[in-house]
């Protein structure tokens, strides 16, 4: 598995991540204080139950000379008033709270996303599509589930514990210290559990956003899997990664029921504690029997809210286990970053220099060896080269998806770095070979050129639309299509041929009318005759602009004013196209072979 | 499958509810056993707590502190007994709260298993309709809202038991005390009724928003390469925000509905506790009850409280739970399978004969149908390469992925070495037939289990002398050796470390390792240098003489000229049909289509020289006319 650039989890501690998901979600404490004192409330109407029961019992029911209706009736109806009033709470904090942490969450999936779109395609690369996807939206959900519910609740707990704790001590601070001196073991271990937990679940996480990672590859290559019919290959992969996923789902379980467990039974052994140091008091004059009996009825008062903070805490190791997987994507530092200081580059004829680029990727060795090029600004200039070569290493810089590791690429005397990233990319356009098409129609797709995104007006967007088909001389092909411009295209442009998505691909960077326009393979899968037809027309509609093309077919070079070749990481050759042919070298075989193979 | 009734439930939402619980039981009946029985383990140790309290404090705690000597001695006995009842409470927990987990976590990776071979197992054309982003929500969200319920229920059954013997014990006592305590169940049900008819749409929405938005993710970040080109990422953005914000919208509906629920479940028990105080005083005061019995009857619902939570757990989960399994069970009902046949392809020493007779591709668009192939005759001996030429769109790669049975044709048949490719038993065409697509698949793992598509230690799978032959043949060997770790070294998803002709050159190899007797090459080239491809083209067929002569049957879309001139045959296709078939000279001469296509580049290099000679002499002209 090749490493990824984006940490699968973020190091931040547990209160520290909390902290900084709070800080990207502010919402989730809007009107916090309001939530817990109603919270409070809902809390105090559940204890008020239990206590009502107890004296409607005791001095109703049982009152000495028979049951005391009007007493009882008194009781209950302040008991059902408390349930209802807590009940009300308890909606209004629920609502308060899928309220606030659904805004706060879908602020963190945005920026999550907009996070991934600002890493450089390099650090893009090295997560799988599948995974990514996960961060933004399992991972999310799963924090979701803490803090609609665990993050109040929590609070609710503690504070219910100190009460209980308080009415405890009311009775015998000894039996009070007793308890506590029981629970703190509890608290021991449950402190060194947390962190066994917290690994369980980012365990959990990590196995899912891997099951997600391989479940997409089978649904991506579907028509690779079948057409070498390792289906079944491919379909135990995906059983280990769900088995994985099972297994560490089985194990936090395993974890959290253990440790949830424990708080069950110290709860239940403290009522024995009780009892027997209770009455050992009480015999040894201490404490009254009604003292004792009471005090019992506190200590559950006391242990219902433990445990409940036991099963809060376990949730809570769930929810930063996602969390940290959704920070590690925003702590990914964005490698192609815009400078400080950025200035925006004027438009206007595009001219770009390199100056002494060298460029390797991560961990890979170096594959431009000190690059120099001039491609003055209104001309067109070919890129020819052996595949791997490294000519699309090159349009990448130019485009600026990557920075150089030595040297500078200078868009009109500036480095690109120095410039806005926006005005940049409104300048510099890359159609690279595998022309992406989202899922709606032709129409759509050649529209996402137009910047900024037109609003409202569709007659006037399909009328660019259109203009900028005919240019192009695909107005034919377009009448040929089931709908026209109105065909759907699949997604990834799946229901167009290969050749029809860089036809769509081409057009909607025509409409993006950049200064320079970098075409890398753009047109490897149209017939010659299209090629032929759209060089021309890209001729004579970008005059004025400066356009880079790479391609194999040398008719490119031909009909360019400079031609660049490049081999093994090197600018061998520059020069005219009759200048090169006439020279003798590499550029004068490559188009010997090319003319020979086109006859 | 096609025998297999359909998942997709039917009926009454409660009978619907009742299938999904038992089928998901069904599938691990051990764990749920064993979890229900825990449960009711602890079911019956929360009764017997209170028991034991009640007991310890008349038999124990009043006497002796009062001074009783025969209950001071059992001081430490009570102790001992309340110890035991922890215990097995604990214990009760414990295994439920585990077996619980296990059967949730077999049961999600049940569906899941079943989601992903679903996903193998339907034909491309189906994948062409459901987007990546949905489907990958199915195997995540879809599973997790439909094993939801299954994390509360062995609680929920468990105690069954236990609210079974508390209603009997009430009705014992009293039936007036009785109806007053168990109004509650009415009022559940009541609750539940309303509860879910909001729920089950709200519900509904909020799944497909979270499949929505994943598919926006997954579309959004495969077009990265795009949108970081163009500068659109705050156009994404807004897209991505926009279906954020509807699911938000979606969450908080579903979440509101819970929250009005949720607390009506929740004091329905304390009401009941009331209600049967109320009661319990009237007839105490008649004489009908005593007191002990109404305490007795209070207290048994003051215990089942957290249980009857467990229901509401359970029921408050129904709704999303049906929507999920809705969703997993259309998938998995889905019928788009190409069924295999059952005739072997025998291996035969030499290349395949290829037969296409009258066929004919109907896709549906629009409510019409569009015709991408009609009336094609195509027949191919073995052992020649054939060459498919055509325009942008001609039809090329629909015509050739029939070939490996990727698509089946609406009308007219494809026989390989005369047999039907319906009719071929699963695995007999990949065994020979290699299609190397236009646009490459590359998978997340080594150069070699790219190339051999096997793990090691498969049967049959390739060796790595093999695996070098191949890569020598795709001109990709030199590559190889200077990645770090050579065979053995990773390549990212989707390839990304590779440039895209070396990535096509690998799938080249992947389809040579395989010493296919067809081998389909859909313009397979387009990113590999000229030189590079006729040397590809060159090795493929010295490779096949090295056989013994007997070559391997290609079909290849090209564009190049040179490769065409290759071809014994060349196939030329326009709008879906066959204009002609013939060697390259003989159609050159005499389809004026095809020689358009042929000599493009040459008519406009010779176009261009007459321009520039046009420009020149304008030029001279010009100059001439200056002084
Ligand atoms: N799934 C599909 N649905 C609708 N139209 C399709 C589908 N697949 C291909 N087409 C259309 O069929 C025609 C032929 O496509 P294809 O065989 O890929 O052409 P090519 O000859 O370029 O390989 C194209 O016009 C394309 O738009
Ligand atoms: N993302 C990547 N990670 C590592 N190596 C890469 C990556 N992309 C390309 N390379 C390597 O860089 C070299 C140049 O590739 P490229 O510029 O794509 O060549 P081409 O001239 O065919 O466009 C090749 O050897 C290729 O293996
Ligand atoms: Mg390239
Ligand atoms: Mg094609």
């Amino acid at each position: 598995m090749s490493t990824s650039r984006i940490a699968s989890a973020s190091e931040l501690g547990v209160l520290a991540t909390l902290r900084r998901g709070v800080q990207i979600s502010p919402q989730i404490v809007d009107g916090l204080w309001l939530t817990l004192a109603l919270a409070v409330l809902a809390a105090a109407g559940r204890v008020v139950v239990p206590v009502a029961v107890q004296r409607t019992i005791d001095d109703g029911i049982l009152a000495a000379g028979g049951p005391d209706a009007a007493r009882v009736a008194l009781l209950t109806g302040l008991a059902a008033g408390a349930v209802v009033v807590a009940g009300l709470c308890t909606a209004v904090v629920n609502v308060r709270l899928f309220r606030r942490t659904e805004a706060g969450l879908a602020e963190l999936r945005v920026q999550a996303f907009r996070h991934v779109h600002d890493l450089s395609t390099l650090a893009q690369g090295t997560e799988r599509r599948g995974a990514l996807v996960s961060r933004v939206t399992s991972d999310v959900d799963t924090i979701s589930l803490f803090v609609q519910w665990g993050g109040i609740q929590l609070l609710v707990s503690t504070l219910q514990v100190l009460v209980a704790t308080a009415l405890m001590a009311v009775y015998s601070w000894q039996l009070t210290l007793v308890v506590w001196a029981c629970f703190v073991p509890l608290f021991l271990v449950l402190r060194r559990a947390q962190g066994t937990v917290n690994r369980a679940y980012a365990a959990v996480r990590q196995a899912v956003g891997a099951m997600l990672g391989a479940i997409s590859e089978a649904v991506v290559g579907a028509e690779t899997v079948r057409a070498y019919g390792v289906a079944a290959r491919t379909g135990r992969r995906v059983d280990a990664a769900v088995e994985t996923t099972r297994a560490t789902q089985a194990r936090a379980q395993l974890l959290v029921s253990s440790v949830f467990s424990s708080g069950v039974l110290v709860a239940n052994l403290v009522l024995a504690v009780v009892v027997v140091v209770g009455t050992l008091l009480g015999v040894g004059g201490g404490l009254t029997a009604g003292q004792v009996v009471a005090f019992l009825f506190l200590v559950q008062l006391f242990t219902g809210p433990v445990q409940q903070a036991t099963e809060i805490l376990n949730e809570l190791q769930n929810a930063v286990a996602g969390w940290r997987r959704v920070l590690a994507v925003l702590e990914t530092p964005v490698d192609v970053a815009e400078a400080a200081d950025a200035v925006p580059s004027p438009r206007g004829p595009a001219a770009v220099t390199l100056r002494g680029v060298r460029f390797g990727y991560p961990g890979g060795p170096e594959v431009l060896h000190g690059v120099d090029l001039e491609l003055p600004a209104r001309r067109k200039v070919a890129v020819v080269g052996r595949t791997g070569s490294g000519k699309t290493t090159i349009a990448k810089l130019v485009t600026r998806l990557m920075d150089p590791t030595e040297g500078q690429v200078l868009l009109d005397g500036v480095d690109l770095r120095r410039l806005t990233l926006s005005s940049l990319r409104e300048r510099v356009v890359l159609v690279p070979q595998e022309g992406f098409l989202f899922d709606g129609t032709v129409e759509e797709n050649v529209a996402y050129g137009l910047r900024p995104e037109p609003t409202g007006d569709a007659a006037g967007t399909r009328a660019r639309v259109t203009e900028a088909v005919e240019a192009l001389g695909l107005s034919d092909w377009v009448a040929g299509l089931p709908q026209g411009l109105a065909t759907p295209v699949g997604q990834r442009g799946e229901a167009l041929s290969a050749g029809e998505r860089q036809l769509v691909a081409i057009a909607r960077a025509y409409l993006a009318a950049p200064d320079l326009l970098v075409l890398d393979e753009a047109t490897s899968a149209v017939d010659p005759a299209a090629e032929v037809r759209i060089a021309r027309a890209l001729d004579s509609l970008t005059s004025g602009r400066s356009t880079l093309t790479i391609a194999h077919r040398l008719s490119t070079a031909e009909a360019s004013d400079l031609v660049v070749v490049v081999d093994d990481g090197h600018v061998v050759e520059v020069g005219g196209h009759e200048e090169l042919a006439a020279a003798g070298g590499v550029y004068a075989r490559m188009h010997a072979s090319w003319v020979a193979q086109t006859r | 499958m096609s025998g297999d009734p359909a998942l997709t439930l039917t009926g009454s939402r409660l009978r619907r509810s009742a299938t999904l619980v038992w089928r998901g039981m069904r599938s691990e009946p051990r764990l749920y056993v064993l979890a229900v029985a825990a449960s009711a383990l602890f079911g019956a140790a929360t009764v017997a707590v209170s028991r034991a309290v009640g007991w310890a404090t008349d038999a124990v705690v009043v006497p002796a502190v009062a001074g009783d000597p025969a209950a001071q001695d059992r001081i430490w006995q009570a102790g001992l007994v309340l110890a035991a009842v922890a215990l097995t409470l604990a214990l009760g927990v414990a295994g439920r709260r585990i077996w619980a987990g296990y059967g949730f976590a077999a049961i999600q990776a049940h569906h899941r298993r079943g989601l992903t071979r679903q996903y193998l197992r339907l034909p491309v054309s189906w994948h062409r309709a459901h987007p990546a982003g949905r489907l990958l929500s199915g195997a995540s969200a879809d599973v997790e809202a439909a094993t939801g319920v299954f994390n509360p229920l062995p609680f929920a059954l468990g105690v069954v038991v236990m609210i079974v013997v508390a209603a009997a014990m009430l009705l014992a006592v009293d039936v007036w005390l009785a109806v007053a305590a168990l109004l509650v169940v009415p009022a559940a049900v009541a609750a539940n009724v309303v509860f879910q008819r909001h729920m089950a749409p709200a519900a509904t929405r909020a799944q497909q928003l979270r499949a929505e938005v994943a598919d926006v993710a997954h579309e959004s970040f495969e077009g990265a390469l795009l949108v970081k080109s163009l500068g659109t990422a705050d156009r994404e953005e807004r897209r991505f925000a926009e279906r954020t914000d509807e699911l938000r919208a979606a969450n908080v509906r579903v979440g509101t509905v819970r929250a009005v629920f949720d607390p009506v479940i929740e004091l329905l028990p304390s009401l009941g506790t009331l209600a049967v105080l109320g009661v319990g005083t009237w007839r105490a005061s008649t004489g009908a009850v005593d007191a002990g019995d109404v305490v007795t009857a209070a207290y048994l619902l003051t215990v089942m409280a957290v249980p009857v939570r467990a229901f509401g757990w359970v029921l408050g989960e129904l709704p999303r739970a049906l929507v999920g399994y809705d969703r997993i069970a259309a998938v998995l009902d889905a019928r788009a399978s190409l069924a295999p046949g059952e005739h072997a392809l025998p291996r035969g020493a030499g290349g395949l004969a290829v037969r296409l007779e009258d066929v004919g591709v109907d896709v549906p668009a629009a409510g019409a149908t569009a015709t991408l192939l009609d009336g094609v005759d195509v027949d191919v001996a073995p052992g020649t390469t054939v060459a498919v030429v055509g325009s942008t769109g001609a039809g090329k790669t629909t015509l050739v992925s029939l070939l490996a049975r990727l698509s089946d044709p609406s009308r007219g048949r494809v026989l390989l070495d005369g047999t039907d490719v319906r009719d071929l038993a699963a695995g007999e065409i990949p065994s020979q037939v290699a299609l190397v697509t236009q646009q490459t698949f590359v998978f997340e793992d080594t150069v070699r289990a790219n190339v051999t598509l096997a793990d090691p230690g498969d049967e049959g799978a390739p060796d790595d002398a093999a695996v070098w032959e191949a890569l020598r043949v795709a001109r990709v060997d030199d590559v190889v050796r200077e990645l770090p770790g050579g065979l053995d070294a990773p390549l990212g998803e989707r390839g990304a470390n590779l440039s895209g002709g070396q990535r096509q050159r690998l799938a080249i190899a992947r389809a040579l390792v395989r010493r296919p007797r067809l081998l389909v090459l859909d313009d397979a080239t387009s990113a590999v240098d000229p030189r590079v491809e006729s040397e590809i083209l060159g090795a493929l067929s010295s490779a096949a003489g090295d056989a013994g002569g007997q070559a391997t049957t290609v079909v290849m879309v090209a564009y190049r000229m040179s490769s065409v001139a290759l071809a014994d045959v060349v196939v030329h296709l326009e709008g879906g049909r066959v204009v002609d078939v013939g060697p390259h000279a003989e159609l050159l001469a005499r389809d004026d289509g095809y020689r358009d296509l042929a000599t493009a580049y040459e008519r406009e290099t010779a176009r261009r020289a007459r321009e520039l000679a046009d420009e020149a002499a304008a030029g001279e002209t010009a100059s001439e006319e200056a002084p």
